[in-house]
């Protein structure tokens, strides 16, 4: 992609005025199998390209896209974009100089091309690790998603930055029986990494989670309805944070004061143990970007230090409405959407409250959090939910039976208020989530050390 | 209403375009095919505190392909339309068959089972195209204003968002099916936002939406609604755990109903995805439950003449007075099943599966309040959030927002509770369906009780 073009675009998208414009360009490709019940069923995958078109004017925006690389499409996006700021004075001359992005991934060979065989082989190894387990296991299905993506953002202010970003996931899926019970579980990994991912996490390794979990659930008795203590497993329940805590500090809702964070900053938020970060420089994680959809090299944001709020997550129209530097926070599902601001990696550090078992220990009843499908926020009133996959009950300290999935509900503001103990144990979930915002899906990552918060609302059948 | 002559002018080309894909496909070594191919223009837009926030115009187009070769199955898709670039997609489509592995059931429907008319649904509305960015913002803008001038305890807007979408289509396969469909459909939100104690705030969320522009409900009566469902959780609160009986409104059902088509769909059955799987036959409901799909209903938002592999759509009762009548099924989940076909495939060249039309629990006889009458303690939700509910077992629990029942009415708002029991266990449990059922979205429900369910709250 040539400077000069991008140049001529971007004067054409400022043509009617507007303060701003940007073209986002992304040549996509991915390559999918899905395997079911010990079988390839199909092979998929497809190239997808194209240009986004953003206009700012103030505070509003005109965004129109071309599904091509050619420059005549790419005007008429331009144009339509442009319309949001008629009436405004012909647009300057433009500029852009070529970026460098910082290299925080890489594949050797991106998973899109690794051989077909290759790929295959490793949806066998997961499915064969998950039939072995036992003979309890009546069915897996198994699929592998790679996806490349080749981006480049220019813009009126002089950016013209390129990145690219592999990705690679394993989803694992087991059925275990025992007489007229049937129980599931499942296992998934990946970031932005090629196959070597698999070098560290063998495909057979999901497998076999994806069946322990279905077993454990086998013998799964109903979980217990109302408060009590709640022990986090290090890892996944980072999607507490992502929920309790993330979404409440993007900017845009607290621009639109829409947010319980809203005028907050400075504020204790949090107990004094919790350290919140947003960390788009983690090498290989699913979340991590060397460059943000608007062209900004990210930096790692410190959002709640010692419980107090410190930082939204800004895109380039909040930052300039807070008076902030930009921080690169920007993200966007495709060339077809305008950014906003989203998390990359979210996660809480480290504390000195020891081990799992050191903080199960303290809780005469209560439950202990292991494996997480999802959450989800209101981020008015910061009520937040997160359902369990495998969970168990504590009795005196002690882990005694496994409990059938649940939701669990808080209030983030609450919640993070009552974590009374942080252990020394923090760990990455393994690439897996997917947040999305206003219809717009971004890979994100989390992570957490074992924490103990005091009360949460455990919503099993049992009263 | 009939499509505009320039409309099918489109289509027809897309017709052409998808009737050629199958030739080429066909010529380069495919066995079966199906070719669907797309066409849409969209307009988004939003306003907050009355300003324009977002203009977004598109026009988009793609191309989904299914091959099969030598029961080897592949699919793809590309939105590069010109004829080289086509040409090479083809060939990469059936180079990725080689790896997947033979599968006998995966061979399209006989040709014999196609549909050879097609039904028309009056989907397409010719004014929705012609609304322009001035006039989505107008509407938005008075949708805005009526919430924001609705009560002085408003405090803030989210804003409100106008979109309209249309799209035609065109689906031919190897067996000899060619369709083309054509449908709009636009949609006006707002949410309002109300300032409550401890910094905590309460969001009201309200939305219209229709496939034909004038039966959109009037902005101003769509953002005072929006208003006073963020006044009405003012004071929310928590309650004490308990067994109550629930009441669901037409939106919270929804989502019941949701789960139900989402255990009947083939795929989910032969995977042992669904509680429901071996319970064809069995009384899953009380007598006065039905729930149907059916995509005939015109100018209904799930509605369509022909499936994903061009079989003629038909109505299909999945729960009729409570027994559990048929799943939804595509070519591959019937024959896995060993079970007749129901036209339930989706898209048209991408993954076979199953998929719903318009989902819905047919209405009742008693009106929405009269579900209240008689409930001494009670839970009336709204709202419920999160992911909570697994398929296999049908265990059911999710976050609930809505009012407390007292003596057969709604008294205080309550949230940061949730609800819970096995999906199985709540169908048989309902207790009435009211009669309040609308088809703003394909999937629908109007209010139903609920005997029982755990409430978790303090």
């Amino acid at each position: 992609m040539d400077p000069a073009f991008a140049e001529r675009v971007l004067a054409r998208a400022l043509a009617q005025g507007g303060d701003f414009a940007d073209l986002y360009f992304e040549y996509r490709r991915s390559a999918s199998l899905s395997m079911e019940d010990g079988r390839i069923r199909v092979a998929g995958g497809g190239v997808d390209l194209g240009v986004g078109v953003r206009v700012v004017a103030g505070e509003a925006v005109g965004y129109a896209y071309a599904e091509s690389l050619e420059e005549d499409e790419i005007a008429e996006a331009a144009d339509t974009a442009a319309r949001i700021a008629r009436g405004g004075g012909g647009g300057p001359a433009v500029t852009v100089k070529r970026r460098r992005a910082p290299v925080r991934y890489g594949a050797e060979i991106s998973a899109v091309d690794a051989d077909g065989a290759a790929r295959v082989a490793l949806l066998r190894q997961a499915d064969r690790a998950a039939r072995r387990a036992s003979r309890r296991i009546v069915r897996v299905d198994a699929s592998l998603v790679a996806v490349h993506k080749e981006i480049l953002v220019a813009s009126s202010d002089g950016a013209f930055v390129a990145d690219r970003q592999p990705m690679v996931r394993i989803g694992v899926s087991a059925v275990a029986r025992r007489g007229r019970r049937t129980e599931a579980g499942s296992s998934g990994g990946g970031g932005r990494r090629g196959l070597e991912y698999f070098d560290e996490v063998p495909a057979s390794f999901h497998g076999e989670e994806a069946a322990r979990v279905a077993l454990v659930n086998l013998d799964a008795r109903p979980a217990p309805a109302g408060q009590m203590p709640v022990v986090l497993a290090a890892g996944d329940a980072g999607i507490l944070l992502h929920e309790a805590v993330g979404h409440g500090l993007e900017a845009d809702f607290n621009r639109k004061r829409t947010s319980n964070y809203t005028d907050r900053i400075g504020k204790k938020v949090a107990s004094p143990r919790v350290t919140v970060i947003d960390d788009p420089t983690v090498p290989g994680a699913r979340g991590s970007i060397n460059v943000d959809d608007e062209g900004e090299v990210p930096r790692v944001h410190r959002l709640i230090v010692g419980g107090k709020l410190r930082n939204y997550m800004h895109d380039r129209i909040s930052a300039r409405y807070f008076g902030r530097k930009r921080a690169g926070s920007g993200r966007r599902e495709s060339f077809r959407h305008p950014p906003m601001p989203r998390m990359t990696n979210t996660y809480m550090e480290a504390g000195e409250d020891g081990t799992e078992e050191d903080i199960i220990r303290t809780v005469s009843r209560g439950i202990f959090a292991r494996r997480f499908s999802g959450g989800q926020v209101n981020i008015s009133n910061g009520d937040f939910v997160f359902s369990l996959v495998e969970g168990y009950l504590i009795e005196n300290g002690r882990i005694t039976a496994p409990l059938k999935g649940v939701n669990l509900i808080g209030n983030g503001p609450a919640a993070m208020e009552m974590v009374s103990m942080v252990g020394s144990d923090f760990r990455f979930s393994d690439g897996m989530w997917t947040c999305g915002k206003d219809g717009q899906s971004v890979p994100v990552g989390v992570g957490m050390p074992t924490i103990k918060v005091d009360a949460l609302t455990v919503g099993g059948t049992e009263v | 209403m009939p499509v505009p002559r320039r409309t099918e002018r489109r289509m027809q080309a897309l017709a052409d375009l998808a009737q050629h894909a199958v030739e080429r496909l066909r010529a380069l070594g495919a066995d079966h095919c199906e070719v669907g191919v797309a066409s849409g223009r969209e307009l988004e837009v939003s306003v907050r505190n009355e300003a324009p926030e977002l203009v977004k115009e598109a026009l988009s187009s793609g191309m989904s392909v299914r091959v099969i070769c030598g029961e080897r199955v592949a699919t793809s898709s590309t939105t590069d339309l010109d004829p080289d670039a086509i040409e090479g997609f083809f060939c990469r489509v059936l180079e990725m068959a080689r790896l997947s592995e033979p599968d006998p059931l995966a061979l399209p429907p006989d040709p014999k089972e196609l549909a050879r008319r097609i039904r028309s649904l009056d989907l397409f509305d010719p004014r929705t195209d012609r609304i322009d960015a001035a006039t989505a913002l107008r509407r938005a803008q008075r949708a805005e204003r009526a919430a924001r001038r609705h009560d002085r305890r408003i405090t803030a807007s989210e804003g409100a968002s106008f979109g309209r979408s249309s799209a035609i289509s065109a689906l031919a396969t190897s067996g000899g099916f060619l369709g083309t469909a054509a449908g709009t459909y636009q949609s006006l939100a707002v949410q309002a936002i109300a300032d409550d104690e401890g910094g905590k705030k309460r969001s009201g969320v309200y939305w219209t939406g229709a496939r034909f522009v004038e039966e959109l409900e009037p902005p101003a009566a769509v953002g005072r609604e929006a208003a006073r469902r963020a006044l009405r959780f003012l004071g929310a609160r928590k309650i004490e755990t308990a067994r109550l009986p629930v009441v669901f409104d037409r939106e919270a059902a929804r989502s019941l109903v949701g789960l139900v088509a989402s255990c009947v769909l083939g795929d989910a059955v032969y995977r042992g995805r669904s509680f429901l799987a071996g319970k064809l036959g069995e009384q899953v409901a009380p007598s006065f439950v039905t729930i149907v799909d059916d995509p005939h209903l015109p100018r209904a938002p799930g509605s369509r003449a022909y499936d994903g592999e061009g079989r003629a759509t038909r109505k299909n009762v999945v729960i009729r007075n409570g027994v559990l009548e048929t799943f939804l099924l595509d070519t591959y989940s019937a024959r896995k099943l060993d079970q007749p076909p129901t036209a339930s495939a989706a898209g048209g060249g991408s993954i076979p599966h199953a998929t719903t039309s318009n989902f819905f629990l047919r209405n009742g006889r008693k009106k929405p309040a009269s579900l209240l009458r008689g409930i001494d303690r009670g839970l009336y939700v709204v709202r419920m959030m999160g992911f909570g509910f697994d398929p296999v077992t049908g265990n059911f629990s999710r976050g609930a927002e809505g009012f407390l029942i007292e003596g057969g009415a709604c008294t205080v708002p309550v949230g940061e509770i949730t609800i819970s029991r096995n999906l199985g266990e709540i169908l048989a449990d309902i207790e009435a369906v009211a009669n309040d059922l609308d088809h703003r979205t394909a999937i629908a429900s109007p209010s139903v009780r609920v005997a029982e369910m755990t409430v978790a709250g303090t």
